[in-house]
């Protein structure tokens, strides 16, 4: 009787096949510190969104995926060491969620053969999937940024902003720098004049630039600032009075938090971005139902529709459908990093696949191609309403100049490439 | 007049302003120091905590709601009043109070003989463990602090003082922006540092605190409560933070930034002395004015900007080689 129940079971087990391991994508979060409040909500989001996967439909291709959660707060150390940790649980591809870690990690995650989607940050010449051949950075980058609020300008100025005056106010760091080459660039081809004003870190003084402002009264500021730099250059250009809808952040600078604080008077502020922002999706009934009334919400649940709820889970989504392109490329529901890496490079989002995941018109179409590791950097413009307290799109998502761009990042990746010995690998 | 030299009136009006923020963040550092010699590395996140427990008691926030949501599966987050400013003020007061004697209690009671580095590596960890509690009892997002002591019309004031404005806009053709809320941190620090002079000279506690700070040993032999005085200083020194984290938060919402504006004393206590408070003004308006004129005049069009952080550093070094002990800190000779 003994043999014939073992027998049955070996049978059984036999018959279902190897059991699928669970597909695992790491959080690099910083849920504590003084960027808290930018990392919470973009992990609140990732998560909630492959919760939502499992709950509603069982995983990716059936196979149920595992978030890792590691706190780095924005320390690139922290970020390195969390890599380290988390490597070894065969990790789908890697999002840290800051430019210092981003650059640690190229040489190490290429090596190790696990892919990296950087969207919106990190080192921008990683478009060039020839030489970066494990990192993404779809659907844009810091100069797709750059060109988007030059490309706002002219849009507003009917294609003309010649003479105008436009000041980078800036964290001085590697983040804030990325794009004065390409704002120089775009100065030199449209003819305005551009104006660097540096904050050093963390930002919490800014008089100096204000008052430079204030003197030198540029047409139009924008800023590539983080955590508090933000909060206080709104709250010292409504001090000057300076015209809050002249004001353009980048997408970093352009979430509630940084809004908030300088209550009415950051009325008009607006930030470029490369997503959507409210919650008027479908997609956030099912988180609704599935996750958050549910009790399976990362946090608390109170920042669903937020600017960088959305980011994150955007980015989740963006890292759902790669893994499902892999699962369809190889053949197997069971995918590995490298794998993963192909999915990613043949990465497609259509408005149709989008309208099909709930978030119609939520990001741009894009097509990802071994060359093209960036998309088609696609960038729409956001506006603060004070009074409702929402941000809404008042620019829909347009090209940004390739031209320009294409010629930077070329010189950049093949200095890269030069560098590190790397040889062309697309044909 | 030249632009240039108006402009620069400007700047060193602002610098004045920025120096006496500074200020208010070094007092804090000095009491501690002259009191019982220790360095206190965690003033910064003491304000950082005054401020985030005056928000929380004012939204009535309740504490480590987090915490005890995932612990007992509540949905708990706040009390559902609103305090008023002043009220909210007095229970923060009470709660720094209650962590000067905290911390006195479990830690530097246990400390007491030991080395200057020991007591200073003990307000690292001090500082490490407020962050996090801040952070367990109020979480990380971003606050907004709107204080108004006296209705809707008391509220902290922001934005460009018009009447300076108009003025200077009569007697030299450009109006100088002096912000709002800088002028009444320049008052607030006045009222405090005339209030911590009059409280050290005309008190018995005050005296008392003077006694301890001039010899440890000589105030015990006349009977004086060391335990008692360094929880006074450490619950004025939460004032001072508390003071310093409602200034600095008004302008960029209470967060855990707030913890990093030690960073700014840290030249002021250099120049000033870390143990007299007219230093810590006099440091603050110099590193404050130095700063922002080299920004305007040298950093600014020659170096690319950015140079406020580091230039008030070398200020401080180039006033120390000069004077050790700083402006007005005391000179220490031993004889052997």
């Amino acid at each position: 009787m003994k043999l014939k129940l073992t027998s049955l079971a070996l049978g059984a087990a036999l018959a279902a096949g190897p059991a699928l391991a669970d597909l695992t994508f790491p959080d690099l979060s910083y849920r504590t510190g003084p960027y808290a409040a930018g990392g919470i909500p973009f992990s609140d989001g990732y998560n909630d969104y492959f919760t939502l996967l499992n709950e509603r439909d069982g995983g990716i291709g059936g196979v149920k995926v595992k978030v890792t959660e590691c706190e780095t707060g924005y320390n690139t150390e922290k970020g390195v060491e969390c890599y380290e940790a988390t490597k070894g649980d065969s990790p789908m591809v890697y999002q840290p969620l800051s430019t210092g870690i981003t650059y640690q990690l190229i040489p190490k995650a290429t090596a190790d053969g696990i892919p990296m989607h950087t969207m919106g940050y990190g080192r921008t010449s990683a478009k060039n999937g020839d030489v970066f051949s494990n990192v993404f950075n779809y659907p844009a980058n810091y100069w797709d940024g750059a060109s988007g609020v030059v490309n706002y300008l002219l849009e507003i100025n009917d294609g003309n902003i010649n003479g105008k005056k436009l000041a980078l106010l800036y964290h001085n760091s590697a983040y804030g720098k990325e794009p004065i080459r390409t704002l120089e660039e775009l100065s030199k081809k449209h003819g305005f004049e551009l104006v660097l004003l540096p904050v050093d870190h963390p930002g919490q003084e800014q008089k100096s630039q204000w008052l430079q402002i204030r003197r030198e009264k540029p047409d139009y500021v924008t800023m590539w600032g983080w955590g508090v730099m933000n909060q206080v250059a709104i709250q010292e250009a409504a001090n000057i009075r300076y015209p809050m809808e002249n004001f353009i952040g980048i997408w970093w600078s352009g979430a509630e938090h940084d809004v908030l604080p300088a209550g009415a008077a950051a009325d008009g502020y607006k930030a470029v971005t490369f997503h959507n922002v409210g919650r008027d999706f479908p997609v956030f009934d099912d988180i609704q139902t599935y996750v958050i009334d549910a009790g399976k919400a990362a946090g608390a649940g109170d920042q669903v529709g937020n600017v960088l709820y959305n980011r994150g889970m955007y980015a989740a989504m963006l890292a759902a459908e790669a893994a499902k392109t892999a699962q369809e490329i190889h053949g197997t529901q069971d995918i590995t990093p490298e794998m993963m890496r192909d999915g990613m490079e043949a990465l497609e989002i259509t408005e149709e696949k989008m309208a099909a995941l709930g978030m119609p018109n939520f990001g741009p179409s894009f097509k990802v191609t071994c060359g093209n590791h960036g998309g088609d950097g696609m960038v729409g413009v956001n506006q603060w309403d004070a009074e409702t307290q929402t941000w809404s799109l008042i620019s829909d998502f347009k090209p940004t100049d390739s031209e320009v761009i294409g010629a930077l990042i070329a010189e950049d990746s093949a200095a890269f490439a030069a560098e590190n010995n790397i040889e062309s690998r697309c044909k | 007049m030249s632009d240039q030299f108006v402009f620069a009136m400007e700047v060193t009006l602002n610098g004045l302003m920025a120096g006496v923020l500074y200020a208010l963040v070094a007092l804090g550092f000095v009491l501690i120091y002259k009191a019982s010699g220790i360095f206190n590395f965690a003033q910064g996140v003491m304000a950082l905590f005054a401020a985030m427990t005056l928000v929380g008691i004012m939204n009535g926030q309740v504490p480590f709601s987090h915490l005890i949501n995932a612990t007992f599966g509540t949905d708990l987050h706040d009390f559902g009043w609103h305090l008023p400013a002043l009220l909210a003020i007095l229970l923060t007061v009470g709660v720094m109070v209650l962590l000067a004697w905290g911390v006195q209690r479990f830690v530097f009671s246990h400390l007491v003989g030991q080395e200057p580095i020991i007591l200073f590596m003990a307000t690292i960890g001090l500082a490490y463990f407020l962050e996090g509690l801040a952070d367990l009892m109020w979480g990380s997002e971003i606050k907004t602090l709107n204080v108004c002591l006296f209705g809707e019309s008391g509220c902290l004031p922001q934005g460009i003082n018009e009447t300076i404005d108009a003025v200077t806009y009569e007697w030299f053709g450009y109006g100088f922006f002096i912000d709002n809320l800088d002028i009444t941190a320049t008052i607030v620090a006045a009222v405090l540092v005339a209030a911590l002079i009059a409280f050290s000279q005309y008190t018995k506690q005050g005296r008392a605190l003077r006694a301890v700070a001039d010899d440890h040993q000589a105030a015990l032999s006349v009977g004086i409560s060391l335990n008692f005085i360094w929880i006074l200083v450490w619950s004025l020194a939460g004032f001072v933070a508390l003071v310093a984290g409602i200034m600095w938060g008004a302008k960029s919402g209470v967060q855990f930034s707030l913890s990093l504006i030690a960073l700014k004393a840290l030249p002021v206590l250099m120049l000033g002395g870390f143990t007299s408070i007219p230093g810590a003004i006099v440091g603050g308006l110099i590193i404050g004015v130095g700063e922002k004129l080299f920004e305007f005049a040298i950093g600014a069009p020659f170096l690319g900007g950015a140079t406020e952080n580091w230039f008030a550093y070398v200020l401080a070094l180039v006033f120390l080689v000069f004077r050790p002990q700083g402006l007005f800190g005391e000179k220490i000779i031993e004889r052997v």
